[in-house]
Order: C-alpha cells, then sequence, then structure tokens
C-alpha cells in the first residue's frame, strides 16, 4: 500500500478495500515509527488527522469513481509543508518566531486540497522560511535524508522530499523559490513540480519572496503529481498575482507519446559544476528519451550565470521587508524582557530568527537602502527580464529544456553550511526558472556516488505543466527510478 | 528690516469614502470597538495578501478629474518600510514613483465682495495609500494599546507645490479641497474623526530671493483655525530664529493647540531610510481611457464651471457665486431654490441664501469646519450642518414676497419661525403669526381717511413741503393697520389722496 500509486489508493478506497481512516492509520504508524530517526515532520496530530479521515469515510466523496479528480483523491492522506497556513495546527514555518502560532486560517492550496477530501497527516519539516538548501536552517532540527541519513535532504522542502522518500506520505505539498521544491527531489529521488508562477495561489503560504514564491505538488511520479496539481491550481481573488485561466486537467496529456518531442540542452547547464555521476545519470536519461523519439538540440541562456547573484538581491530584498510583521507585537515570539520599544523589536528579532534569516533580512535591507537601490535592486531586475529573454529565445528552438536539477547529489552535513556562496550555489541549475516566472520539474533519473540518487530537471514553456508532466510520466513508464526505495523504508 | 516671504506647501490626507478597506474587505466605518474591523489582512497574519480595492480606485480617478491633473495609465504601489506597533506589516502599501494622479491644480479665493481674487495652486501628486492603525497611549492598564481598525482605510495623499505665500492662503487652499474632495463624493470631510488631515511644508527666505529656505513640516493639521495658528507661530519662530542668526535646519514639527506653538518630534539626521520597492504581491495599477471616460461622464457639475453658469445665466456678482459654490450642499439648495421660485428670482434667492441661510448655520463660528455642508433635513433629525428650512420652502417664501402677500421683515420673521419651529408649510406660518399683508385697498383707504382725519397738523406740513411728515403719516397708516399694511401700497394712496 505504501508504494501504491495515487490512482491505485484511489481504487482501493473506491472498492471499501481499505476506509480513509485505516490508511491515515497506516502512514501515521510509519509516521511514529521512522519519523524520529528522520525528523522530517514538525507537527502531528493523531486525532485530528483521524477526525478528519472518518468525517471523509462519511461523505460519500469515496467511490465516486471516476468522475472528477476531486473525488479521486478523496482520503488519500498527505502531509502540508509548514509553510501552508493551517486552521487549527501550528504552522511554524521552521523558525522560533511562530513555534508557537497556530493558524486561524487556511491556505488557500489547503483548502483546495481538503475540499478534495484529502487527510491532513501533518505539517513537514523546513529551511527556516524556505531559506536554505539543506534543511540545516530549520529551528526544529535538520531533516536527514532517507537515503543516508548522513546527508542533507536538500532544501528547503527537506521534510517534504524526505517523507516522499521514506513513504511517510503518499503525497505533499512543497513550495519553490529558487529551486525548493526540485532540488529536495532530486537529492531524495522523487518527482516534483513547480508551476509557472501564478498558476497556484500563494494565499496562505508564507511568503518568502514574494515575485518568485509558488507552491506544488511533489510526490513519487509525474502521474500523482499531475493529479495534485490539478487539485491545487486554480485562481484566487485573494491573490492579484493568481492568473484567472479556465481549469486544466494537468492528467490530459500524460499518456502522448514523445515522438517528435524537442529537447533543448541549454550548454550553460552542461558545462563546469556538474558532478561526473550527475553527468552520467542525465545523460543516460537524454539517451533514454532519444529512444522514446525524442530529438535533442543544444540551445544557449548566456545570462544564467548571472541568475545566482539576481536571485540574492531580488529574494533577499523582498523578504528583507515580507519578515517585517514578525515583530512580536501581535503573534509569535516576543523577547521575554526588554527595555523599550525598539529593544523590544531587536530582541525579538535577534532571538526569533536563526542565522541564515538574519543574513538575507540584512542583505535584503542593504540593497533597498537609499543609495544602493538603483546600483543593485533594479540592475537586478534588469537581469531578471534578460533572463526571461534568454528562455524565450531558446524555446524558439525546442519544446523543454531538459539538464540537471542540482549539481551533485546529495551532500553531508555541514559540508557547506560555513560557506554561505557555497550553499547557494546548489541552486545554480533552478533559481533561473522561479526569476523567469517559467514550470520546472524534477524526476529521478539514476543514482551517482554512495548510491544516492540523482534529478533531471524539465522546465517547460510558460504554462506548459501537462506537457512536461506528459515527458516525466512516458520516461517513468519506461524507467524504475522513481519506484526505488532506500534502505530500511520497506 | 528685512522682508520676509512665506512658502507653504501641504499634504493633505483625505480618506476615501469607499465601503471597504483599500486591500482588504473589513469595514471602514468609524467608531467600532477596537480591533472588531481588523481581518486577517488588517492584522497581517503570517501569508495573507492585499487585494486592491477599485472604488478607491475610482475616487482617485475622480479626483484626478476635477483638478484637471494626469491620470496615470499604469501606476505602481510600493511597500514602505518601517516599525511601528501600529503598522502590522512592517510597511505601508503606498504610491512612491508612479503615483495615480499628477499635475493639477486648484482655484482659491481670497478676500471678500468686490475685493475677492482667485488664485490658482498647482498640485504635484495625490497617491493611494492605506492608513495606519492606531495607537492608545492613555488608560490601557498602564500600557499601550494597538487599535487596528483603522489599519488599512483608503486614503488619498494630495501634495501641493509650495505656491501659498501666507497662512491665509494656506487655509483658503485647504478649504477649497475640502469642499472639492465633498463636492465630487469621494471624501467625508469630517476632520474631528480624521478624515481630512493636512501637514503643513513651511519655510521664509527674504523676499526677492529664489531660493527656498530650509523648511520644517508641520504634521497633523485636523482644524483649519489650528493651521492658521500654527502656520502663524512657525513663520515668526522661523523669521525670529534667522534674525538672530540660527539657522533653521529641517525638522518635523507638531503643533500644540493648549500653548499656540510648534515643536520639534525629529529631525532630519533620524528621518528614515524607507526601503521603498514596488510591492511584488499587487500588480501595476492599470487605468483605461474607457475608464476615465467613464467615471468623467458621471462626474457632477465642478465648483468652478457652476460659478461660471451662475454669473452667466443669473447675472450675480463673482463673490456671490463664489460663495454659493463654495459647498455642494450650498450649491444644490441654492439651484433647488431657483428652480421652484423661477430664474426670475434667482438674485433675490442668493441673497437669502448667503445671508439668511448661510448665517443661520454658520452662526459665525464655524471656521473648525470650512464651509458648512449643508445636508437638509431628513425625518426630521437634522444633522450637523442641516438647513432646516427646505429650499421649496424658502422658493414659496420669497414668492410670497414678490406677490406682496408679506412684507420683506414679514419674510424674515415667518424664517425664524421656519427654521427654528416645527416643519410647518409656509402660507400656515404665515398666517399664525398674522404677517399677512393689507391688500384690501378698501379697508386700507378706510384707515387712510381715519389716519388724515385725526393728523391735520401733518397733512398740513407735508403740504409745506416737510417730507418727514409723510414718513410720520405712514407710521401712523402702519400703526393703524397693526403692520399688515403693504408699506409701498400704502405710500401711493397716501400721496394720491394728498396730492388730489
Amino acid at each position: 500500500m505504501i508504494n501504491a500509486s495515487l490512482k491505485q489508493l484511489a481504487a482501493a478506497l473506491a472498492e471499501k478495500r481499505i476506509s480513509a481512516v485505516e490508511l491515515a492509520t497506516l502512514f501515521l504508524d510509519r509516521i511514529e515509527r521512522l519519523n524520529p530517526a528522520l525528523n522530517a515532520f514538525i507537527t502531528i496530530d493523531r486525532e485530528k488527522t483521524l477526525a478528519q479521515a472518518r468525517a471523509v469515510d462519511v461523505s460519500g466523496k469515496l467511490g465516486a469513481g471516476d468522475t472528477a479528480q476531486r473525488s479521486l483523491l478523496a482520503g488519500i492522506p498527505l502531509a502540508h509543508k509548514d509553510i501552508f497556513c493551517t486552521e487549527g495546527w501550528r504552522t511554524t514555518c521552521g523558525s522560533k518566531m511562530l513555534a508557537n502560532f497556530v493558524s486561524p486560517y487556511d491556505a488557500h492550496v489547503v483548502e483546495k486540497l481538503a475540499a478534495a477530501g484529502m487527510v491532513t497527516l501533518g505539517k513537514l519539516n523546513m529551511d527556516e522560511f524556505a531559506m536554505g538548501s539543506s534543511n540545516e536552517t530549520s529551528y526544529f532540527g535538520a531533516v536527514k535524508n532517507p537515503w543516508d541519513r548522513a546527508r542533507v535532504p536538500g532544501g528547503s522542502s527537506g521534510g517534504s522530499a524526505a517523507a516522499i522518500a521514506a513513504r511517510l506520505a503518499p503525497a505533499v505539498t512543497g513550495t519553490d523559490t529558487g529551486g525548493s521544491i526540485r532540488q529536495p527531489a532530486a537529492l531524495c529521488g522523487l518527482t516534483g513540480l513547480k508551476p509557472t508562477y501564478g498558476v497556484v495561489s500563494r494565499y496562505g503560504m508564507i511568503a518568502f519572496a514574494s515575485s518568485l514564491d509558488q507552491a506544488g505538488p511533489m510526490a513519487k511520479s509525474a502521474e500523482d503529481c499531475a493529479l495534485l496539481l490539478t487539485a491545487m491550481a486554480g485562481f484566487d481573488s485573494r491573490d492579484s498575482t493568481s492568473l484567472e485561466r479556465p481549469a486544466e486537467d494537468y492528467s490530459r496529456e500524460l499518456e502522448k507519446p514523445l515522438s517528435g518531442l524537442k529537447i533543448g540542452l541549454p550548454k550553460e547547464f552542461f558545462g563546469e559544476g556538474m558532478e561526473p555521476d550527475v553527468r552520467a545519470a542525465v545523460d543516460a536519461a537524454l539517451a533514454e528519451y532519444r529512444k522514446l523519439g525524442a530529438t535533442t538540440v543544444e540551445v544557449s541562456l548566456p545570462n544564467s550565470a548571472l541568475s545566482v547573484p539576481a536571485y540574492y538581491v531580488i529574494a533577499p530584498a523582498e523578504a528583507s521587508s515580507n519578515l517585517s510583521r514578525f515583530d512580536g507585537v501581535r503573534y509569535g515570539y516576543r523577547a521575554p524582557e526588554y527595555s523599550d520599544l525598539a529593544d523590544m523589536y531587536s530582541k525579538t528579532r535577534a532571538q526569533g530568527f536563526g542565522a541564515e534569516v538574519k543574513r538575507r533580512i540584512l542583505i535584503g535591507s542593504y540593497v533597498l537602502s537609499h543609495g544602493y537601490y538603483d546600483a543593485y535592486y533594479l540592475q537586478a531586475q534588469k537581469i531578471r527580464r534578460l533572463i526571461a529573454a534568454d528562455f524565450s529565445a531558446a524555446f524558439g528552438e525546442c519544446d523543454v529544456i531538459m539538464g540537471p536539477t542540482a549539481p551533485s547529489v546529495a551532500f553531508a552535513f555541514g559540508a557547506k553550511s560555513a560557506d554561505p556562496v557555497q550553499m547557494y550555489l546548489s541552486d545554480i541549475y533552478t533559481i533561473s526558472t522561479n526569476l523567469a516566472g517559467l514550470p520546472g520539474m524534477s524526476l529521478p533519473c539514476g543514482f551517482g556516488q554512495g548510491g544516492l540518487p540523482v534529478g533531471l530537471q524539465i522546465i517547460g514553456r510558460w504554462f506548459d505543466e501537462a506537457r512536461m508532466l506528459n515527458a516525466a510520466h512516458q520516461y517513468q513508464r519506461v524507467t524504475d527510478w522513481h519506484t526505488r526505495l532506500p534502505e530500511g523504508v520497506q | 528690516m528685512k522682508s520676509w516671504e512665506v512658502v507653504i506647501g501641504l499634504e493633505t490626507h483625505a480618506q476615501l469614502r469607499t465601503r471597504s478597506k483599500i486591500f482588504s474587505g473589513s469595514s471602514v466605518a468609524f467608531g467600532a470597538e477596537p480591533n472588531r474591523q481588523a481581518s486577517a489582512v488588517d492584522i497581517a497574519l503570517p501569508g495573507v495578501l492585499p487585494v486592491l480595492n477599485r472604488e478607491a480606485v475610482l475616487c482617485a480617478i475622480k479626483f484626478g478629474l476635477a483638478v484637471n491633473g494626469n491620470i496615470a495609465p499604469r501606476s505602481v504601489f510600493a511597500r514602505k518600510n518601517y516599525f511601528y506597533p501600529d503598522l502590522p506589516k512592517g510597511y505601508q502599501i503606498s504610491q512612491f514613483e508612479l503615483p495615480v494622479v499628477s499635475g493639477g491644480g486648484l482655484a482659491i479665493r481670497l478676500g471678500q465682495g468686490d475685493e475677492m481674487r482667485e488664485k490658482l495652486v498647482h498640485l504635484t501628486r495625490a497617491h493611494l495609500e492605506e492608513d495606519a492603525g492606531k495607537s492608545l497611549h492613555e488608560d490601557f492598564h498602564g500600557k499601550t494599546g494597538i487599535d487596528l481598525n483603522r489599519a488599512g482605510t483608503p486614503l488619498l495623499e494630495i501634495v501641493s507645490e509650495p505656491e501659498m505665500r501666507s497662512s491665509a492662503e494656506a487655509v483658503a487652499y485647504a478649504k477649497a479641497l475640502h469642499a472639492l474632495v465633498q463636492w465630487i463624493g469621494i471624501c467625508d470631510g469630517n476632520m474631528q474623526e480624521g478624515s481630512f488631515r493636512c501637514d503643513a511644508n513651511v519655510s521664509v527666505r527674504p523676499l526677492g530671493q529664489k531660493e527656498f529656505g530650509t523648511r520644517r513640516e508641520i504634521k497633523n493639521l485636523n482644524s483649519f483655525r489650528f493651521m492658521q495658528q500654527a502656520i502663524d507661530f512657525e513663520v515668526q519662530w522661523q523669521i525670529n530664529e534667522i534674525e538672530e542668526g540660527r539657522a533653521i535646519r529641517q525638522a518635523t514639527v507638531l503643533f500644540d493647540p493648549d500653548s499656540g506653538e510648534t515643536r520639534a518630534m525629529r529631525s532630519k539626521e533620524d528621518a528614515h531610510d524607507y526601503r521603498y520597492f514596488p510591492d511584488p504581491d499587487l500588480l501595476p495599477l492599470e487605468i483605461t481611457p474607457g475608464w476615465i471616460e467613464e467615471v468623467r461622464a458621471a462626474l457632477p457639475e465642478l465648483p468652478q464651471a457652476m460659478k461660471a453658469r451662475f454669473e452667466a445665466d443669473y447675472g450675480l456678482s463673482a463673490y456671490d457665486a463664489a460663495t454659493l459654490t463654495a459647498s455642494r450642499g450650498m450649491a444644490d439648495y441654492f439651484s433647488r431654490t431657483v428652480d421652484v421660485a423661477g430664474r426670475e428670482r434667482a438674485k433675490l434667492c442668493a441673497n437669502w441664501v448667503i445671508n439668511d441661510v448661510r448665517r443661520f448655520m454658520t452662526g459665525g463660528t464655524r471656521d473648525d469646519v470650512g464651509e458648512p455642508v449643508a445636508s437638509e433635513v431628513r425625518d426630521g433629525t437634522p444633522g450637523r450642518d442641516a438647513i432646516r428650512v427646505s429650499a421649496e420652502s424658502l422658493a414659496r417664501l420669497i414668492a410670497r414676497i414678490t406677490d406682496g402677500t408679506i412684507s420683506n421683515a414679514g419674510a424674515k420673521k415667518a424664517f425664524v419661525e421656519l427654521w427654528t419651529g416645527p416643519q410647518l408649510d409656509v402660507d400656515e406660518v404665515i398666517n399664525r403669526l398674522g404677517l399677512k399683508q393689507m391688500n384690501d385697498g378698501g379697508a386700507l383707504e378706510k384707515i387712510i381717511d381715519e389716519v388724515l382725519a385725526a393728523n391735520a397738523k401733518s397733512v398740513e406740513e407735508y403740504r409745506a413741503g416737510k417730507e418727514k411728515a409723510f414718513n410720520a403719516l405712514v407710521g401712523q397708516v402702519m400703526k393703524a393697520s397693526k403692520g399688515k399694511a403693504n408699506p409701498q401700497q400704502v405710500g401711493e394712496l397716501l400721496k394720491k389722496k394728498l396730492g388730489g
């Protein structure tokens, strides 16, 4: 059951081979047993989960068969990254600042998945305020990679990735500001998708960098991600950047053959920096695609070297302002002792935020300050437009772009935490899609050093999620990387 | 002694009359219990997002059209970052580089009667922004309480060019702006509740000097009287400082109405760096020409146009026309009075509205609220600025003067009764007070004959050329008629009899 696809779980629920309560219990028991070693969850609440499952069992949403996805997902458990406000659940964003914050409302994503009948298993660990690529910045301790507990799961959606890899949940949500869905998906051997900016509402998702943040699904396969994305996406009038588009069935193109598909390979992604084991796995995957009838063509993204510097201006700038609301006045952490208002602010924020968050607030405040704004922020926005233009040009020659998701397999704890720039470079292949607002995904394409998973990245045109999922699904039909399990998980 | 020139520019925050806040669905009604009108968005819970209220944009478009400014086809909301407990997000959403309205101007009037002159004050810009909440420093268990009901209330910040040259000009500008925002219905103008508040940038320079002096900004002037006092004090203070050899340092000051003085709050050195940047949660505000035309078509006749029409159509003086169009309520009231009374009586209507109606409303002490808003009595419950005599009643009263039913003096008495007494019909009041003039020639002739018979001496004196004697005879007739005779008719009849 733990390796079953969402469709198989739906069938089991529809045919009453298992109830929503039994299914939730199965995963809760696994979490209880395996989570202490992995630390993937920040909050679990068995009673709440089971009450939700019982409600679904008697709701009549089960067994509605193949009519709509909404009913298809009913009774299937999932866990949310702790960045999504979840009514009645502690929502910490991986920070001491919100360690005691119980949300009084649901994020749009939480609302939509609950409306589809999915049952919340708990809240997943993450880098503090989604700032990190290794999950080492979480106030609640790092998540361990289920493939090797001495290694990082990636970040910031590290809890989400570890939960899928260890089969603690059949589906999870994640968010991606610079690679936070795709990089941990690659490092933990699962499939994750960051949609086009504006496809999924940001309402209720605690903001890191508003113009880059986007929520997406993480699961065992592209087929599962397609089902989840269909349930998550949709216009929301509460998010001004949410796009008003007709509802889409992201599964509709899954079975299309790939013959004629043109795959663009940016030469900048295949140069220095990529580890040989990653290159070997990616090359093998591309060979597989050619066997499936696709052709590959070299393309160029000449400004991609600028994506990391531009990102580390724009994202901290927005974050420095977004995180101002955590001031100890209305909710969350407040320093126990202070002499006056200014002292309350500085002690609260000094004690409530971790080092990486403080570093980014400082960078962000600096680049926005008087006299530096033009040199940094405006310049970075110009680079952003150049990067988007690069992609537009590249997509004139291909249908999708492929390359590595991350330069290396999962690294050891502490390996990069002393050098922020090295850490930031973990997202070198993923950041440009956020800057351009493009959809991107990662899927397992083999194993590298130490038997650790390698991820293949697919980048699509704006709103081309269905085609990316089609490309990923066709690959997963002829390969079994995505079905492999870490040792000790079964 | 040197002569000094005063330079004043005003920044005005007008609270927009929308049903809900500028970025959330909460109500903006005044006076609710603390934090009862604060939603998840207003208190800035994690994860919430702003959504622009198009009603606020509509108000900005109306204003832009009314001042003949440029309405930006694309303007941008920006974040102004600073920490304060009543600023829940840690930033205020405002407009910085690209405001919704730029340019335009406002005509102000200075002086009285024939001395009146107009001046056009140019506007720099007007932009949309949200208000902050309130910190309650008193009586909150010895701590500071935060009330976020006001947080997110829509404001239009209107910035003038530094073109005012005296406190009187500044007050005239503020009053004209106050009347205009109410005229076009975008602000209720209630200064006590903070719906209309001004900051004044004041500097002085030697007469003839081109460069501006260093300015100080007087914050939060919420009455016209305080504005006048504060500017006058500040100007004198600055002149004294300079004359005593001290330089003015840029600063923000507060006016203390109790002492009548301005006091520095913070200097430029500790000014914030607000780290403005475009708000990534909001798309640029796009206003199509079609939308602007739609708003223009629905805009009421503006004060300047109405003033010109009153002068041209009714032959009113510029001052009278300006007085009648100083507020929308007054203008509407006058227009309705003329509609009922007839155009030929427009001048008389104007005199009554300007002299009698306005005097009763203002009572001479209305400098804090400017021109009365002049709402009429509805459902028998007069509001603060209520005109207690309807336009229809005033028109009938005026008609009764011109048709000779009552004298001008009688009409004044009837007006007082109509204003202060129960809401009665004009003719009923005339009857009740016995103000009807004696227009029956026969009865009047009889009285005149009796008066002439009893005052032979006066008759003789009149015939001997003493005009005074005639007036005495008129007086006697009026007295005998108990004031009901029409004095004009009395004069005519008397002349006929004495001449014959």
